[in-house]
Formats: C-alpha cells, structure tokens, sequence
C-alpha cells in the first residue's frame, strides 16, 4: 500500500513538474512582451520577428525572462498555483465569507451542473435497469432490443445534445430539464448492457435450485438475480454517472448558458480567461472523482454486507 | 412449425397492410392516423414474438428481429409526426431526414472528411500509437507501473471533453486542435488497457520463455504483446467512440466552416433540423462501422482467444 503511494506521488509530481516546465515555452511570447516594455533588453528586438520564432526558441534565447512567464493575467498556459488559486478563490473562499451562491462562486456553477446530473442520472439508471429486466424476461425483447442498445455505444450520441437543449426550448422547457435527459440517456445505454449482463450471472445450477424451490419469476428476479448483477451494476453506475456529467457540461455549451460549469468554460473561452476555463474544468474533474468515489464507497459497503467481498 | 406459420401468417401482413394504410393516408388525419400507426406497431411487435419464439437459433431471424424492430420504430415516428402535423422544427418525419441525405451528399461527405478523417482519425492514431509505446516503456519498471495505472484509471474517467475550449485556443480553429482533443481524450483509456494487457501472461509462460533463454525483446514480441492483444483490441474499441464524440464536440468551440459539428451547432440554431439528423445519421454510420472494421480486425488478431472462439 505505501509503495502504491509512492509511485502514485512521483507520477503526479513528474505531471506537475513537466507542466510548470510546459508554462515557459507556452508564455514566452507575452513574458518578452511585457519585459520590453518594462525596458529590459529582448533577444529578437521587434515583436513580428519574435513571432516568427517557436516558443522553445524564444525561451533558448531569453533565460532570465523565464520568471516572467509566471504569474500572467492571461497567459495561455497557466500554471498550476494560479488554477489552484482560482480555484479557492471562487469555491473555499467564498464559502467562507457566505457567497457561495454568487455568480462568480464555482460552488453555484456546480450546483447547477450537478443537479441536472443527477436528476439525468437517476431517470437514467432507472429507466435502463427496467429494460434490463425486461430483455432478460422476454425472449422478443432480447432479440429486437438489445442489438440496438449494444450498436448505440459504438455512435457517438452527444451529437444528439445540441438539438434536444434547442427542441425542448422551442416547446419552452429551459433549464434543469433539457441538461437531465441529455444526462439520463447518456447513462441509460451503458446501464442497460451492464445490467443484462449481471441479471444472466446466475449460473444453471442456482436457476435449478430456485426452480426446485417453485418460485415465480418475481421471486427469482428479486432473490436470485438482482443480488447477483450489485457487482456489474456498480461497474456500469461508475460509467453512467461519469457520462452523465460530460452529458451535462455538454448540454450547457450550444445554447450560450450563463450558469454551470459547462457555461464557465464557454465564456472563458469567449474572453480569453483562461484561469478560468482551467479552474472550471478541474472542478468539473473533481466533482467527477467525488461522483466516482460515492458510487465507489457505496459500493464497497454493499458488497461488503451482502458477503460478496471481503 | 403449423403454429409459426399461423403467427406469421395474421401478424406479418397485418403489419405491412397497417403500415402502408398509415403512410398512404398519414398527411393531417390527425388521431386516426396515430391509431394505425400503433395498431401496425401491435402487429409488427407478435410478428417479433413469433420470430422468437420459434426461430430463436436461426441466424436470418437473430438479423431480422431489430431490423424489424427499428422499421416499426420508423413507421410510428413517419405516421405519427405526419398524422399530427407536429412542425418541422421540433420533429422532421423519417423521410424528409432521407431526401436530406439523398440531396446533401457532397456537403455530408465534406464535413464527414473534415471531421472524422482529419480530425477523429489523427488524432486516433496518435493518441493511441503514443498511449501504446508509453504502455511499452513504463512496463519495464513496476515503480512507474503502480503509480500511472491508478493516475490513467482516475483521468480515464474525467470529462477531458473540457480540455476542448483550450486546446482549440492554442492549435486553432482547423483540424490540428480537433486531433489534439482526440489524443488528450483517447491517450489514457488507451494506456490503462495497454499496461493491464502486458501482464496478462502467466508465471507459467514467462518460465517457459526463461528456459528458451529468451531475450526481453523476444519475450515481448512473442508471448507478451500477443497476449495482451484482447486488451489493446478494447482499448482501441473504447477509444473509436471517444475519439469521434472528441472531434464532433470539439467543433462546438470553433472551427472553420466545415465539419460535423459545425454543422450540427450552426444548423440547430438556424431550426435546420433536417440536416442535423442527417449529420447524426452519418455519424452513427460511421460510429458504427469503425467498431465495426476493428472487431473485424480483432478476429483475425486474437482468433486463439476463448472469447473468440464461441
């Protein structure tokens, strides 16, 4: 478990490392910029010349510009202080002097995105385990439906987000709504193979033992088979709810949303602020992690009472 | 086979009478109109039925059930939206999406070379030719090993589609920045499969290697890179789907005047329904087909493979 750690700690040091050493050719143009004005002496002395020159180049040229790549208000590569300062500034920050709710605050933006999230994601699981169950019991069903469920993971269906947030406006539903069925059908498909899967794990032997037993078909489905899918349902929860989310950010980028991480990155991306697209997208990576590690624990402590692990 | 005939014989025409009734006469007939149509879904779902329950091994019925499945599907949402007179903007009918195609193909083909040829199928390579080579390198030190299979597993499930905003500031509006997305989104999915497939050899076989007196290079190209073929073979299925969803979304952010999503962003806000399906339609046929050629691929590839073998 320590040496895990430990090799776990020296690659995301070496990422960290490679990025800040990343910051110096990325920024170099701008650092120049702004020490010739401050009146310092640059190698190429014209800006255009300068242009003509890569960023590697350009940082060869100038080592003690180095530390001007650092610390821009908007460089094109920010380094990973600023972003985690970002970070705190717009989600710890402001919690603590009670605006957490404001326009500015990453904890407002990810409410909005995690609640169309999960609203997504529960009419999805849901709807995707009924189906399940019924490919399962119908042998019509197995034959007509599932093919197409297995053929919708290979076709890009994100394509689909932009026309259903646009028809649902038109129809005048706005907001939560049009995000959540995005959500809800990006983790409907991988729920419903995963369940079929985990609904036939019982092996001949224990189908026998319940026939054995006279019991129905509710009986088994609710005795035998849904405690033995828990472990493929977990693994396909993990998958849905991760494209839930991408579901949603995406669902907030074609109408020009003002509100959700999705819209934070967009504006950035229309303003140059880079600082915030980068703060925006690791908020949205660790509002993933969260999701990933709840279902995780969950499903741990599920396992664990039903004595399937350890 | 008497009662199979039976069965076929009343559901099977009952379908295609109710079917071409509904279309014949679906323009403004209003809740008539709507009745046919599900009466010809009743027909065409016993006509499924049927095929299950008594042509269950044959392999035309295994094909015919979701296609028939998908043409009853066709047929409501046709006699449906045309019966009802629901707009053009919120639902074009089936046929109006198929004259699209038929009258858009040299567009559709553009954006389809633009996105998925230069965009999607770069990208692909690169990210997965470089995810392949890292797996290679790191795989002779078990210290980096341990470390970058849980960092890949963690960022495998991040929503990289944000990096999108980003790298399009940096390589551009052209293909360059829709191929970086690829590589950033298809790169760790791909390594994560890689690394986990170069230690799927067995004590046993790497013992055997050791008597021959084999060189690393030789165990690596004759037991070890061929045993972890079902591995890679999924890592690049994954990735197939990553990498267009990566090229279309990335579109979404800028691009030149041309592309799959460019179209679909431009198209939905001009109400042009009918050419955003055709883009979705293409995009599916493309999904589908590029899974499609590589688990071809990979039959020939990992033919000794159990899962092969059927």
């Amino acid at each position: 478990m320590m040496r895990n750690i430990l090799s776990i700690l020296t690659v995301v040091a070496a990422i960290i490392g490679l990025w800040y050493l990343l910051c110096i050719p990325m920024n170099m143009h701008e650092a120049t910029q702004q020490a010739q004005r401050a009146g310092a002496e640059v190698t190429p002395a014209t800006a255009s010349e300068r242009l003509q020159l890569g960023g590697i180049a350009l940082a060869v040229q100038n080592p003690t510009l180095w530390p001007g790549a650092f610390g821009q208000d908007r460089p094109r590569l920010p380094s990973p202080d600023q972003v985690v300062a970002e970070l705190w500034n717009t989600t710890g920050a402001m919690v603590l002097s009670g605006r957490s709710m404001t326009k500015r605050s990453l904890v407002f933006h990810g409410w909005i995105t995690l609640s169309a999230t999960l609203l997504g994601f529960v009419f999805g699981t849901g709807l995707g385990i009924i189906l399940a169950v019924g490919i399962v019991h119908s042998r019509a069903m197995d034959m007509s439906v599932m093919p197409w469920a297995i053929a919708s993971q290979t076709i890009p269906i994100l394509a689909l987000a932009p026309m259903i947030i646009v028809v649902l406006n038109s129809v005048g539903l706005q907001g939560l709504i049009p995000k959540a069925i995005i959500s809800a059908y990006l983790s409907f498909f991988p729920v419903v193979v995963g369940m079929v899967k985990g609904l036939r794990a019982p092996g001949m032997m224990q189908l026998d033992l319940m026939r054995t037993y006279n019991a129905t078909r509710g009986q088994t489905l609710w005795k035998l088979r849904l405690p033995a899918s828990m472990p493929y349902l977990f693994a396909s929860l993990k998958i849905g709810i991760s494209a839930s989310l991408i579901g949603a950010i995406v669902g907030e980028l074609p109408t020009g949303a003002v509100r959700g991480l999705g819209a934070r990155m967009l504006t950035g991306s229309y303003y140059g602020q880079t600082i915030q697209i980068w703060s925006a997208l690791f908020a949205a990576a660790i509002l993933a992690a969260l999701l990933v590690g709840t279902i995780g624990l969950i499903q741990r402590r599920t396992l664990k009472r039903m004595g399937m692990q350890p | 086979m008497n009662a199979a005939a039976r069965s076929f014989g009343v559901s099977l025409p009952g379908f295609v009478l109710l079917s071409t009734l509904g279309l014949s006469l679906a323009d403004g007939s209003g809740l008539t109109g709507v009745a046919i149509a599900l009466a010809a879904v009743v027909m065409g779902w016993f006509t499924i039925r049927a095929l299950a329950e008594h042509f269950k091994t044959q392999r035309w019925a295994r094909l015919a059930a979701p296609i028939l499945l998908g043409v009853l599907i066709l047929v409501l949402w046709e006699v449906t939206v045309r019966a009802l007179e629901v707009p053009f903007v919120i639902l074009p009918p089936p046929s109006a999406i198929g004259s699209k195609i038929t009258n858009s193909m040299p567009l559709l083909w553009a954006d389809m070379v633009q996105t998925v040829v230069k965009g999607a199928l770069s990208g692909y390579v690169m990210g997965c030719g470089a995810a392949f080579l890292t797996a290679i390198s790191v795989d002779r030190s078990p210290f980096l090993k341990r470390g970058l299979l849980p960092v890949g597993n963690f960022v495998a499930a991040l929503p990289i589609i944000g990096t999108a905003p980003i790298l399009v500031m940096w390589f551009g509006f052209d293909w360059e920045s829709k191929a970086a997305v690829v590589v950033a989104m298809v790169f760790f999915p791909m390594l994560v499969n890689t690394v986990a497939g170069l230690s799927e050899t067995t004590a046993m076989q790497r013992d055997l290697m050791h008597t021959y007196a084999a060189t690393y290079r030789q165990t690596l190209f004759k037991l070890r890179l061929p045993a972890a073929m079902p591995f890679v073979f999924n890592g690049l299925k994954i990735s197939s789907t990553l990498a267009l969803i990566g090229a279309i979304v990335a579109e979404f952010f800028g691009s030149p005047t041309l592309g799959m999503g460019f179209r679909i962003s431009t198209s939905v806000g001009q109400l042009a329904l009918n050419i955003v399906w055709a883009e979705i339609v293409v995009a599916a046929i493309v999904g589908s087909a590029f899974y499609g050629s590589l688990a071809m691929i990979e039959k020939g590839v990992t033919f000794w493979h159990p899962s092969q073998r059927g």
